[in-house]
């Protein structure tokens, strides 16, 4: 009955499902009457159960149960969907989550969870539940007592038929014993030589990170008799005291019936377990090759070997040129191929789309909302833009905060909305993009925006900046006094977006990513707070381009077209060479000019002319020639040339040299 | 040896023109062959450009250059030394590099105040071994130079 290796699988696939009932109860409320998002929760929490019950968690199967009690009777329209009931199915999916975390974290995944079970079943019984503070103190782990679930009773009962006898071994250690771990991994050999250890309290693992005291309790069912097992365990040394008591089958089959009967399960008993462990051995065999989880730093270093090879491969594809040996060629261009593809599943294994931190974002927002007698439509777009892993792990944070200000501060309540001739629910767009070698995410709310005079009367009453210099500000730079420490617009202090803290943590865990936030409002009709980031490790397409004898990258994000031009359609406007594309005026930059390009050759009587755009305006780059598309690695040039003109960082090609990545945002003005 | 342990300083001896600079052990990488360099555009013109060391993008510092010496060029015996402080990495193209020697504390003397003073800002000092004069160069101040600064 070992479970352990299962455990990190069941905790991912719970938290998968407790996510996609989350998702799914926020469609629910949108749309109460739609049979179809009930039954998906449904299902979640059904193989939830399942998977709980099996792997001994029973405060968490059994939470779940009372859940899904409620999840049926809105199936079969017996009770309507309220955001009241709502709040408590809501309330216990966090129970669940906190109780996920508790067995993640190696605890016992044990939660006092009587009140919310309390009003679901109230629900049930098509009563409103009376709303109440969720009481959440962990129940301490009994030491003394052994409780027993379906599942270990049916396997208990079955052992019994075949003449086995059940114990529960209550075993000390002493006191100065050292090496607890070891102790209780030779009492567990010496025990499964004549039987089988059905359960152990504290479970395994943590007997095995030796936490726990001096004491711990077996079930172990076993054809020997008590005093054999007595002396089997008393040869491991440093053992201070073994009481074995023989299971009384019958107590613990009524002590659990019991528990049923308070649970008023209907299912029939045996049918059901026997149900759960087929399902949950399926999710289990499933899930074996699903997930696996592996060291960042691994991942770097296999990077970086790999892009040695990438520029091994380079040599090789050039000498099997040189040397014209067919074998060897058609060898070599195999090699190239299949390193193409591991090239491909190594670069993305490290991306992750940014939904995994925005999943969590609508229930948050809904709660806030509720709390707050505000209505906010959360609207998300781009979650499946790829980020890299480490700064995924650090983003969510400063979002929940940005997103809990726009909701406190900038969404108004309903009936000033309504004055102002604005719909009652207000709308928060969070869009994540890739543009150039950044990704951006933007929040944006349609509500109250930033008013300057408020801002610049705070800062000046806190001391952040003096009486003079405030009328000399731009708005911009207003905006940006609400990232100084120790401000607060908000005229009275609520406790969702903290207490003027929160918005200079913000700007410093960004920077401290190598991104950048900026603000951009209008009173009365919203703000956008954008973020930059960087793509520290990034896949990116771009166009290859040759200016004389060097190669740089331009990203394909920002290029409109391509273009030949003969020299003669070259206009002068204003000491500046534009050229008529697309009856556009669009202004021509040469790079060889810019980037100080030795030249060797002589140009001809065309221009290759890559267009490019920020925002609305558009350039168009002369370069020499155009290489190729290519997907590339985003370096950057490091710690000491940082904040070199119009590069954004550079890419190692092929043939293993560097190919530096034009920024076309800094070249636009 | 053991006697003189904690009051040695083990350091790299390069080569530039026709003297002889020391770097301390610790914070050389390696040395490496040249390999191609990717130029760097508007970066000040002792920043030859950017090489690919095993996957990571280094920025590569002519030190002729940098110490207003004459460019040389590219022989068999030029070596780039790659170099650590905190979080920079960056690589120096010398004339060569071939020896590792330890300096007693004793041999080492601060900078003559005779050279020139531009130079004194990142010479921690002169150690005299024998007929050898080894110069010691001070990483945080040839890396942390102004003109870089200016050149953003």
């Amino acid at each position: 009955m070992d479970m352990s290796q299962y455990l990190e699988v069941f905790i991912d696939e719970s938290k998968e499902h407790l996510q996609t009932i989350n998702e799914q109860l926020l469609e629910l409320e949108k749309s109460p009457e739609d049979v179809t998002i009930v039954n998906e929760i449904f299902r979640s929490a059904h193989t939830l159960k399942g998977m709980s019950a099996t792997m001994g968690f029973e405060d968490l199967a059994n939470l779940t149960h009372q859940m899904e009690n409620v999840l049926d009777a809105i199936r079969n329209h017996q009770i309507q969907v309220t955001p009241d009931i709502l709040d408590v199915v809501f309330r216990a999916v966090d129970d669940l989550e906190a109780m996920v975390n508790s067995i993640g974290e190696g605890g016992d995944g044990k939660r006092d969870v009587t009140e919310v079970v309390q009003q679901l079943k109230l629900i049930e019984q098509g009563k409103t539940p009376v709303s109440a503070e969720p009481t959440s103190k962990p129940s301490s782990s009994q030491i003394h007592t052994q409780t027993y679930g379906e599942f270990e009773y049916n396997v208990l009962q079955q052992s019994k038929e075949q003449g086995f006898t059940s114990y529960a071994i209550r075993i000390q250690l002493r006191a100065d014993c050292l090496l607890k771990a070891a102790r209780v991994f030779m009492i567990f050999e010496a025990l499964e030589q004549v039987g089988e250890i059905i359960k152990s309290n504290p479970p395994a693992e943590l007997l095995e990170q030796e936490q726990f005291d001096q004491e711990f309790i077996v079930t172990v069912i076993s054809k020997e008799n008590k005093e054999d097992l007595y002396k089997r365990i008393m040869q491991v040394s440093e053992v201070e005291e073994v009481v074995i008591t023989p299971l009384d089958l019958e107590q613990i089959g009524m002590e659990l019936q019991q528990a049923e009967a308070a649970l008023t399960q209907t299912e029939e008993k045996s049918e059901k377990t026997e149900k759960q462990e087929k399902a949950s051995t399926a999710r289990q065999a499933a899930a074996g090759n699903k997930t696996i989880r592996v060291n960042i730093e691994r991942l770097d270093s296999l990077m970086n070997l790999f892009e040695e090879l990438v520029i091994d491969r380079g040599r090789l594809e050039q000498i099997s040129r040189e040397l014209n040996h067919p074998e060897l060629q058609e060898t070599v261009e195999r090699m190239s191929r299949i390193s193409g593809d591991l090239q491909n599943i190594i670069l993305n294994m490290r991306m992750v789309p940014v939904e995994t931190v925005f999943n969590r974002f609508p229930r948050m927002v809904r709660q806030l909302a509720r709390d707050l007698g505000k209505k906010v439509n959360l609207e998300i777009i781009g979650a499946e833009t790829e980020l890299d892993r480490t700064v995924i792990d650090e983003i969510g944070d400063p979002l929940v905060h940005l997103l809990r200000n726009a909701i406190d501060h900038g969404i108004e309540t309903p009936d000033v909305r309504r004055a102002k001739g604005k719909p009652e629910e207000g709308t928060i767009k969070l869009k994540a993009y890739h543009s150039g070698n950044h990704v951006f995410i933007e929040i944006e709310d349609d509500g109250a925006g930033i008013n300057r005079e408020k801002v610049l009367k705070k800062a000046i009453s806190k001391g952040i900046i003096s009486e003079q210099n405030a009328t000399n500000l731009t708005d911009k730079q207003v905006y940006e006094l609400i990232f100084s420490s120790g401000f607060s617009t908000a005229d009275k202090i609520s406790d969702i977006s903290g207490r003027g803290v929160g918005l200079d943590v913000v700007k410093s865990t960004i920077e401290s990513l190598g991104g950048s936030i900026t603000i951009d409002s209008h009173e009365g009709a919203g703000s956008v707070f954008s973020i930059q980031l960087p793509l520290t490790l990034s896949i990116i397409s771009v166009l290859l381009v040759e200016i004389q004898n060097e190669k740089y990258a331009i990203p394909l994000s920002s290029i409109i077209e391509t273009a030949i031009v003969k020299k003669e359609s070259i206009l002068h406007a204003h000491n500046q060479k534009v050229i008529d594309f697309r009856g556009k005026v669009v202004p021509l930059l040469f790079l060889k000019d810019i980037f100080e390009v030795p030249v060797h050759k002589e140009e001809g009587d065309f221009l290759s002319v890559v267009i490019v755009r920020k925002g609305d305006k558009m350039a168009g780059l002369v370069v020499d020639s155009f290489i190729g598309q290519q997907e590339i690695v985003l370096k950057s040039l490091g710690n000491y040339l940082t904040n070199v003109f119009a590069i954004s960082g550079a890419t190692i090609l092929g043939d293993g040299q560097v190919a530096l990545i034009i920024d076309c945002n800094a070249l636009i003005k | 040896m053991t006697e003189f342990q904690g009051t040695e300083l083990k350091v790299i001896v390069f080569q530039l023109k026709d003297e002889e600079y020391a770097i301390p052990v610790q914070q050389v990488r390696s040395i490496e062959k040249v390999q191609h360099i990717t130029r760097v555009p508007r970066t000040p013109d002792f920043v030859k450009g950017v090489i690919n060391l095993r996957g990571v993008v280094t920025p590569i510092i002519d030190l002729r250059t940098r110490f207003g010496l004459e460019e040389a060029a590219i022989s068999e015996s030029t070596r780039v030394i790659i170099v650590t402080l905190d979080e920079i990495e960056v690589g120096f193209i010398v004339d060569a590099a071939n020896d590792v020697v330890d300096i007693p504390a004793d041999a080492i003397e601060s900078a003559p105040e005779v050279m020139d003073t531009a130079q004194v800002d990142y010479i921690n000092g002169v150690a005299k071994m024998g007929k050898r004069l080894l110069i010691l160069l001070n990483l945080e101040k040839l890396l942390n130079n102004q003109e870089l600064k200016v050149a953003k």
